[in-house]
This record gives C-alpha cells, sequence and structure tokens, in this order.
C-alpha cells in the first residue's frame, strides 16, 4: 500500500461520515435512518487510519483475503439498511392507510352535515 | 312482508365500489327492495369514474377514499364505519351484482349460532363452475382452511360474507390489506381469534361484465400468491378481539 491509497481510503471514510452528520445536522436525515451510515463510515475510517486493523480482524474471522472481509461487511450494512427500508415503508403504507379512511369517514360526516344544515336553513 | 325489522335496522351492507357505475346503482336499489329498512354503504375505492354519484343517486351512503386500497381496504372501512355508528353486522356484497340480496336473511340467520357467515358458491346450489389449476387451488385451499376453521369450507374465496358483532370488531381494526387478504388471511384471522365459520350454499349469477379469466399464466400467479397469503397467515400471531369500550 501506498501513501496515496492510504490517503484515499482516510478521505472516502471522512467524506462519508461528513456527507451523513451534515445531513443529520439539516434534519435532512433522521438517527434512526443515519445509524447504520454512521457505523458503516467510522468502521471505514477506522480501517483506513490502522490498516493493521483489516489484517488483525480478517485472521480473527477466518477470512484469507482481508479485502474479501470489508465487501463482506459492505454488503451486511447495505442489506441491513434494505431490510429497515422495507419495514419503514410498510409502517408508512399502513398509516397512509389509516389516514385514507380517517378521511373517507370525515368526509362522509362532512356530506351529512352541509345535508342536514341546508334542510334546517 | 317484512319479517325482521329490526335485524335489518342493525345490519349495514358493505359494497366495496372499484369503476362500477354501469352496476352499482342497480344493485344498490336491488338491495334496498330485497330488504327493507337496511343501511347500505358503497365505499368507492379510488374510482375514477361516476361510482359515487350513481350511489348516491341510487340512495346509499357512500364513503370515498382517496386513492384505490383494495377490497380488503375498502371493507376495513365499512367495518370501522359500522362500529363507529352501532350497526352490529356487517355484510359484504359485490357491486358488479354477482350476488343476489336475497340470500342476505338466510346468512343473517346463520349469525344466531356463528360469528363469519359465508355464502358459498360451491355448496350444491347454482351453476357457478371453474376449471383447471384455479379449481384445484381452490379445492386445496378450502381443505386447508376448513381445517384451520374447524368445519367444512367449501368456497374460501367467496366476496359474499355476513359477519356478527365479534368479527365486524376483530375486522375493525384488524381486516387485512394484502392481496387475497380479504377472503383467505381474513376467514384465518378470524378463526385463530376464535370466531365461529358456517357457510350456507348460495347461487352465483354471471357477472355484469368480464368472464373469469383462464389464463393460464394468470391462474399460476393466482396459485402462488394465494398459497403464499395463506403460509403467511398461518405463521402470524393470532389477533384477539377487543372487548367493548
Amino acid at each position: 500500500m501506498n501513501v496515496t491509497s492510504y490517503i484515499f481510503g482516510i478521505l472516502a471514510a471522512v467524506l462519508t461520515l461528513a456527507v451523513v452528520i451534515e445531513m443529520l445536522r439539516r434534519r435532512r436525515l433522521r438517527e434512526r435512518h443515519a445509524i447504520w451510515w454512521l457505523v458503516a463510515g467510522v468502521l471505514a475510517l477506522i480501517v483506513g487510519v490502522f490498516p493493521r486493523v483489516l489484517d488483525w480482524a480478517a485472521s480473527v474471522v477466518g477470512v484469507a483475503l482481508p479485502t474479501n472481509l470489508v465487501f463482506f461487511v459492505s454488503i451486511a450494512v447495505l442489506f441491513l439498511v434494505c431490510i429497515q427500508h422495507s419495514a419503514e415503508l410498510t409502517v408508512l403504507e399502513s398509516k397512509t392507510r389509516t389516514l385514507a379512511e380517517m378521511s373517507a369517514l370525515q368526509d362522509m360526516r362532512i356530506r351529512e352535515l352541509e345535508q342536514k344544515s341546508e334542510i334546517a336553513g | 312482508m317484512d319479517p325482521m325489522p329490526t335485524r335489518f335496522d342493525r345490519t349495514l351492507i358493505v359494497m366495496p365500489a372499484f369503476n362500477e357505475e354501469e352496476s352499482v346503482g342497480d344493485v344498490v336499489r336491488e338491495v334496498y327492495a330485497k330488504l327493507p329498512g337496511i343501511h347500505c354503504l358503497v365505499v368507492n375505492d379510488g374510482s375514477h369514474d361516476n361510482t359515487t354519484a350513481v350511489a348516491l343517486d341510487a340512495g346509499a351512503m357512500v364513503a370515498v377514499l382517496p386513492f384505490n386500497l383494495g377490497v380488503g381496504g375498502a371493507m376495513r372501512l365499512g367495518f370501522k364505519y359500522a362500529l363507529a355508528n352501532g350497526f352490529d353486522n356487517v355484510v359484504q356484497i359485490d357491486s358488479d351484482g354477482q350476488h343476489d340480496p336475497a340470500n342476505v336473511p338466510a346468512l343473517l340467520d346463520g349469525l344466531d349460532h356463528a360469528d363469519l357467515m359465508i355464502g358459498a358458491r360451491f355448496a350444491g346450489e347454482g351453476n357457478y363452475t371453474v376449471r383447471g389449476p384455479r379449481k384445484w387451488a381452490m379445492v386445496v385451499l378450502s381443505a386447508i382452511l376448513s381445517r384451520t376453521a374447524g368445519t367444512r369450507l367449501s368456497d374460501t374465496t367467496s366476496g359474499l360474507k355476513a359477519c356478527g358483532p365479534r368479527a365486524v370488531r376483530l375486522f375493525a381494526d384488524h381486516f387485512p390489506a394484502e392481496y387475497l387478504g380479504d377472503t383467505i388471511e381474513a376467514l384465518v384471522l378470524a378463526s385463530r381469534a376464535g370466531c365461529t365459520i358456517r357457510q350456507i350454499p348460495v347461487a352465483m349469477r354471471p357477472r355484469a361484465g368480464g368472464t373469469p379469466s383462464h389464463n393460464p399464466i394468470k391462474s399460476a400467479t393466482y396459485l402462488g400468491r394465494a398459497f403464499l397469503a395463506l403460509g403467511f397467515a398461518l405463521m402470524r400471531p393470532a389477533s384477539t378481539v377487543a372487548t367493548k369500550a
């Protein structure tokens, strides 16, 4: 590994973290959605600054090629984010559904009241 | 000529309608003619046509959903309305004229001994038939659901159902909105929540528009989704009927 790729690794991790934190700061991203991106960014930063950690971690879990551990962890994080999004989507759909039901019921009440007031007035 | 005015008084007919302006008016008028004193709620499930105006004109109450939720979503709205307005029973009737409202009194009679009554198309009366994979699917589905419900159910995908007070309370909160949720999953949900399910034979009329499809790919898709729906329904934890507040 040369100096350029060392710096490139660190810069990429810092950029990821900066984007996530900036979005959190501007409330464009809620904490619960940001958690996996933060975890990924911090891991990338640690590995970027101390490449030895990656070699050590790979040997601990028995991965021959340390790079493969990086791919594995990346895919795992993306997978978790996807699952989280699917779950959130389900929650949102059921909330929209309840809102649609409420709006239909309110609409009926309004129409009923309008009829009554027409008769009265 | 009116055998049970009080019972009709406390019964709400719920008709999910999606782009049914051609048939819904006649169906509503037929309901009022054959079941005097009954209340009829048409749920306009995000139609793009004149369903609301036609149904109002025929004298029904109309709830308008802002977008299409499917039969399950429309029915849950019906159950919620029934619960909020003090109706004991809910009867689901298709708005395409397939079901004869004359069957409703028999279904309501059945509610004396059951929480959920199904108008079954294959139980002897009428001449409704299906063929091929769709038929095999229905046979297997009814076998499994009969076991779950502990009674013989020959037509598990019927859209003609009557629900008693217990089932109405259960469905107002938990009626499934997914594909085939209004039939297969609803039956699993009801039987696992301790509701009694029974069926009576009914004759089905031909649909006002369109014919049932016998496209093999569509049948296979239907089969797959039906069993998926059944599998998930059986895996889910049982719901409980909310006690009356």
